[in-house]
């Protein structure tokens, strides 16, 4: 279990200093992902059970972990009171566009070069 | 004065609650704790509700906490030194995202082009509907910029508003409010559209509302948590090469 906490926090730290020395466009956690992920491949198969419940255990309670940040509107409460409505109406716009575009595109698309969705990849 | 420092003046009893709660509030326990327990809270409502949207837990859990703070008059920064505890495990949990992805390699491989025509479109609209919307309602410039990459995790986010001219602060938490909102619509707005493939679902929840998003498409189905998670990670590569070249197209 220990291993593969340390695994993760070892792709996040080389992701942030690659990110620090090519000056790349993305965060270190997302060079991380990337890099776990590159490995899952280059391994093959099922992966590791212990990194399984790892991965699980921090993405059962994802959600928890943009409290901290949220919580940071208190320090724009005056702005944010001042435009509420371009900045609403924006965001509720923009979020219900944004998933319609994104899912009609990919939904019309996969009907057209028929990489339609299969049964079993449906199921865990 | 704050609130409750008017009323410590007022009764003994509050007045030495009071003290423990300026003595608590001096170490990360307090923060971290509440932190948890707001989330605990919202959690409960949310699976009482039936995972209905509009109990989303994290925006529970914010509106508790800010309304705590302003009425105890504490700052962010004395809430932050408790609550970084859990802010520094958003790295290793995008880490961890690899592991989801990489069950669901096949269904990626063979989907790709879809997914990348899915992408651009998806991600020029995130941030053209943003600004657009933002600036017929009247926002100002400052505000619009800071919009712009509100799709994308609050890292890239914050990295793109500083350097196009925002205020990545602001950015942040209009980045949290866009996963709340996107969590929220996601689901009335698939059903109204009736797209079933969770493949799409997934996707278009995942690029419009980056982490808060995916947290909501893993719990529901493992497919769309998947692509939500590659929705994600590409919108964030995305976004980041978008946004300087539409301000310099419109700007």
């Amino acid at each position: 279990m220990l291993f593969f906490i340390t695994l993760l926090l070892l792709c996040q730290l080389i992701g942030e200093a690659a990110v620090r020395l090519v000056d790349l466009p993305v965060p270190g956690p997302v060079v991380g992902m990337a890099l776990l992920f590159l490995g899952l491949l280059i391994r093959g198969g099922e992966p590791p059970e212990e990194l399984g419940q790892v991965a699980n255990g921090l993405l059962n309670n994802l959600a928890l972990l943009f409290v901290p940040a949220g919580v940071g509107v208190m320090l724009h409460l005056d702005l944010v009171r001042a435009e509420w409505l371009p900045i609403l109406g924006a965001l509720i716009g923009s979020a219900v566009l944004t998933v319609a575009v994104t899912a009609l595109l990919l939904s019309l698309t996969a009907r057209i070069t028929g990489a339609e969705a299969r049964q079993e990849e449906r199921k865990e | 004065m704050s609130e409750l420092e008017t009323q410590a003046a007022l009764d003994p009893v509050a007045s030495e609650l009071y003290e423990v709660w300026v003595y608590l509030a001096t170490s990360p326990l307090l923060f971290l704790t509440l932190t948890l327990a707001a989330y605990l809270l919202g959690d409960w409502i949310y699976r009482r509700a039936g995972l209905s949207p509009w109990a989303n837990p994290v925006l529970i859990a914010v509106l508790l906490l800010v309304g705590l703070l302003v009425l105890t008059g504490t700052s962010y920064s004395t809430y932050f030194d408790g609550a970084q505890f859990v802010h520094f495990l958003l790295g290793p949990a995008t880490v961890a995202l690899a592991v989801p992805l990489y069950r669901n390699v096949r269904a990626l491989r063979r989907t790709l082009i879809p997914l990348l025509v899915a992408l651009i479109g998806g991600a020029a609209t995130a941030v053209g509907s943003a600004i657009g919307i933002g600036w017929l309602l009247g926002a100002t410039r400052e505000t619009l910029l800071s919009l712009a990459p509100k799709s994308v995790t609050t890292p890239i986010a914050m990295g793109v508003s500083e350097a196009i001219g925002g205020l990545p602060s602001l950015t942040a938490v209009l980045v949290i409010l866009t996963g709340i909102l996107g969590a929220v619509l996601a689901t009335g707005t698939l059903n109204l559209l009736r797209i079933k493939d969770w493949r799409a679902r997934g996707f278009a929840i995942g690029l419009s509302a980056h982490g808060i998003g995916t947290a909501r498409a893993l719990q529901i189905n493992e497919v769309a948590g998947a692509f939500s998670s590659l929705a994600m990670g590409l919108n964030g590569l995305a976004t980041a090469m978008l946004v300087p070249l539409l301000l310099r197209l419109f700007g």
